[in-house]
């Protein structure tokens, strides 16, 4: 049962990891324009590097 | 004569795209902030169009435009006064722009969603890990475990879930906490009591080395149900922000001549008696007097119709409506606040409060739900602890249990889900769903009041006389200059060539002149064309008078919508009653009433008799559908039970209306209509559902056979079978 001291925390770290990254989309507004961004995603960006 | 100018006669410039420096925020560090409210993009070309053309411009920093709320914002350096030239550059490109003054009222909506968001991130991590924690303890049995291991893992569940009940469980308690200080129950309070006891056992048990922890369940309930509140708040943000939209169209600047000079006021600050110029295209900001200029204006925004009447000195112009052909001076009557226009805003905002004292079905599902659980778990709790003679901590456990089990999940579930399918499917149709309970409320009606123009029509006239194909080139030519609603309509029934005309000229009210070949022609009423006394008919006409020749009669038009006919009859075979209600004429208001087979028909209505007929129906018991496009609609929309405005609506009577149909077809009427039936039979099945699953569970946590692991399962099952039934929505046709 030992084996349960490395993988529960191993797993609580994984999950808390995930929760961090949640809370930085929310942070960055990354909800606000769910529409606007699935629309940007046909933008042919000519400035990109693309073209460098 | 003057020398024509067809550029000038054709063009109609926007409103004024002044004054937007006083909207900046300017910051510390030198830089300058606006944030405006662009209206018709509709794609990515726009999106791309827009920002690059901003952002290309000197010293911008960062132009970004948010897609779903029409926010623009742009951040630059340099002078403040530069917020003008970016907003010319958005309007060149053909998008229409507002002052976004409403900024405050919005960011406490988006605080609130991020916060739900926020609480259901969190509710969903501890979900996840304690579920995994959980698993072990559920499948294997204390004397495998030993309980040292049952004790670390049910102290890890108490890490995770005791901060998670205090944070995410605060919509609940916040929601339970008013409305005990209130006086009254809901639905909340069963769950923030079921919560907080199953935490504070479920940590005695814990602490006392116990086997009954209830953690699992107490996180789960609070996701689950946080992903009902979500789909929900998302369904209602839209119909909350109409008010603030509102407010939009009461701001902007107004031209204010003073000794001779031309200054820019916002639009609220205006008084009475100032001298406020409108050029051609602007709306009127105020009502006022006309003390200079002669011209034609809209009045679609105040009476619905939708030809153009022709002003001249002293006559009154009403906040609102549009100057189309002249530059007009009028001098300030009433103060913006007190306009017609500001008048029927507050109509609608009164009658907005009216309708929001409508009891969704789900609140009155909770209603009956709160004192049967709390009876149940209390009469569980003191008959173990009476008649069934065990220790407190158990009884009390048992009631927990109850109060758990009695699975406000799938409460919490079934009319969310349905809605946000419901609502999915009707977008597809090019029908948007604004306000959250709005197809609970159009499955209830019985009763239809339709406005003619606009709804049951297109609302652009037609026409429908014949003519030779000589006489229509000629005044097509004319008719090519002018933004006249049946010069446009002439233009649309003509593809030909269009002759060289010279002099041209159009005079407001009267109609157009101009040189063809040497001989004067003239396009317009008929006292224009020399015939003063012809013979009067209902039909809106035109007529064109070419030197030496007899005037030419051109008969116009609204037509019905293809199917408007068609959607009456699928209506009224339903069982409703439609009834239609107009501003316009008596002869004409039949004329259509007879096409659509209505027999109620009322003409002539101002929007306030408009709004006391529907008052009057909805006290002798009617449940009201309007469907109407115009301003003067807006307040009998507002205060209908449930309404509906076609997409070529202005944007106020949008904001009225809680459902929007696309295209100029009647037919999402009756679509809506079966869509809400249909979604309400699903939401009852679901609360049958809940209902069934109760009366198999509750008995057995009354009794006290239930195990976490049966609880957390019969929950999330419950949940399942609603949700399953809710997609049920997805395979209809």
């Amino acid at each position: 049962m030992s084996i349960l001291l490395y993988l529960v925390p191993v797993a609580l770290f994984l999950g808390f990891l995930g929760l961090v990254i949640f809370i930085w989309t929310l942070r960055t507004n990354q909800y606000e324009d769910l529409e606007g961004t699935a629309q940007r995603i046909l933008i042919d960006d000519d400035s990109s590097k693309r073209n460098d | 004569m003057e020398q024509p100018n067809l550029s000038k006669i054709v063009r109609i410039p926007g409103p004024v795209s002044e004054g937007y420096e006083l909207l900046t925020k300017s910051h510390a560090d030198g830089s300058h902030s606006l944030s405006v409210l662009v209206r018709g993009a509709y794609c990515a070309a726009c999106i791309q169009k827009i920002e690059s053309c901003i952002a290309q411009q000197d010293n911008v920093i960062n132009a970004r435009l948010n897609f779903s709320t029409g926010k623009f914002s742009v951040d630059w350096n340099g002078s403040a006064s530069r917020a003008n030239n970016f907003i010319r550059s958005i309007e060149d490109l053909g998008y229409s722009v507002r002052p976004y003054d409403a900024v405050v009222e919005k960011q406490n909506l988006e605080e609130e969603e991020r916060f739900l968001l926020m609480c259901l991130g969190v509710a969903g991590f501890a979900m996840g890990n304690i579920m995994l924690v959980s698993v072990g303890l559920w499948t294997t049995t204390t004397e495998t475990m030993g309980i040292v291991t049952r004790d670390f893992l049910h102290w890890i569940s108490a890490c995770i879930a005791l901060p998670t009940i205090l944070f995410s469980g605060r919509p609940f308690f916040r929601s339970a906490f008013s409305a005990l200080k209130a006086g009254h129950t809901n639905m909340d309070v069963p769950i923030s009591i079921g919560i907080t006891l199953a935490g504070c056992m479920s940590l005695f048990e814990t602490i006392h080395h116990g086997e009954n922890a209830y953690f699992d369940s107490a996180v789960m309930l609070i996701f689950f149900l946080l992903i009902g509140r979500y789909f929900d708040f998302r369904a209602r943000k839209n119909a909350r922000s109409a008010a603030t939209d509102l407010l939009s169209n009461m701001s902007g600047f107004a031209t204010v001549i003073e000794d001779g000079k031309l200054s820019h006021v916002p639009i609220l600050q205006l008084q009475q008696g100032q001298t406020v110029r409108i050029s051609v295209g602007e709306q009127f900001p105020v009502d006022g007097n006309v003390v200079e200029g002669i011209s034609d204006i809209d009045v679609s925004l105040v009476t619905g119709e939708t030809i153009p009447i022709s002003v001249s000195q002293g006559m009154p112009v009403y906040a609102g409506t549009l100057n189309l052909s002249a530059p007009l001076v009028i001098k300030v009557e009433k103060a913006a606040e007190n306009s017609l226009l500001a008048d029927i805003v507050r109509l609608m905002e009164k009658a907005a409060q009216g309708q929001a004292r409508y009891v969704r079905l789900a609140e009155r599902v909770a209603r009956l739900y709160t004192p049967v659980v709390h009876t149940l778990a209390a009469c569980a709790f003191l008959g173990w602890l009476l008649v069934g003679h065990i220790v407190w901590q158990k009884a009390l456990m048992i009631a927990v249990t109850v109060l758990i089990i009695t699975c406000p999940c799938a409460l919490g579930l079934a009319v969310p889900i349905v809605q946000v399918l419901a609502t999915g499917r009707l977008m597809k149709k090019g029908i948007l769903v604004k306000a959250g309970d709005a197809l609970e409320r159009l499955a209830a009606i019985d009763t239809i009041m339709i406005d003619k123009t606009g709804t049951l029509t297109i609302g652009k006239p037609v026409l429908i006389s014949t003519c030779t194909s000589d006489h229509l080139q000629i005044a097509a030519s004319l008719a090519a200059c002018s933004q006249h609603p049946l010069s446009q309509a002439i233009m649309r029934s003509y593809s030909g060539v269009l002759l060289p005309i010279t002099h041209m000229q159009e005079y407001p009210g009267q109609g157009l002149e101009g040189l063809l070949h040497g001989k004067t022609i003239r396009l317009g009423s008929r006292a224009w064309c020399g015939l003063p006394d012809a013979e009067h008919s209902d039909q809106l006409e035109l007529w064109l008078y070419v030197e030496e020749e007899e005037p030419v009669l051109f008969y116009f038009s609204d037509q019905l919508r293809a199917d408007s006919a068609e959607t009456i009859l699928q209506l009224q075979k339903e069982g409703l009653s439609p009834i239609l209600i107009s501003g316009d004429r008596r002869s004409v208001v039949e004329r259509i009433a007879a096409m659509c087979s209505i027999d109620h028909l009322y003409f002539e209505k101002s929007p306030a008799e408009k709004f006391a007929m529907m008052q009057h129906l909805r006290n002798n018991g009617s449940k009201v559908l309007m469907v109407g496009d115009g301003l003067n609609d807006a307040p009998t929309l507002a205060g209908a039970d449930v309404s509906m405005a076609p997409g070529t609506a202005i944007g106020m009577t949008q904001n009225a209306a809680d459902i929007i149909f696309m295209g100029d077809r009647l037919q999402p009427v009756y679509e809506a209509y079966m869509t809400a039936r249909l979604t309400q039979k699903l939401v009852k099945q679901n609360f049958v559902l809940a209902v069934l699953y109760n009366l198999i569970a509750i008995p057995m946590a009354v009794c006290g056979i239930v195990t976490p692991f049966v609880a957390a399962l019969a929950m999330s099952g419950s949940s399942l079978v609603v949700i399953a039934n809710c997609f049920r929505l997805r395979l209809r046709k």
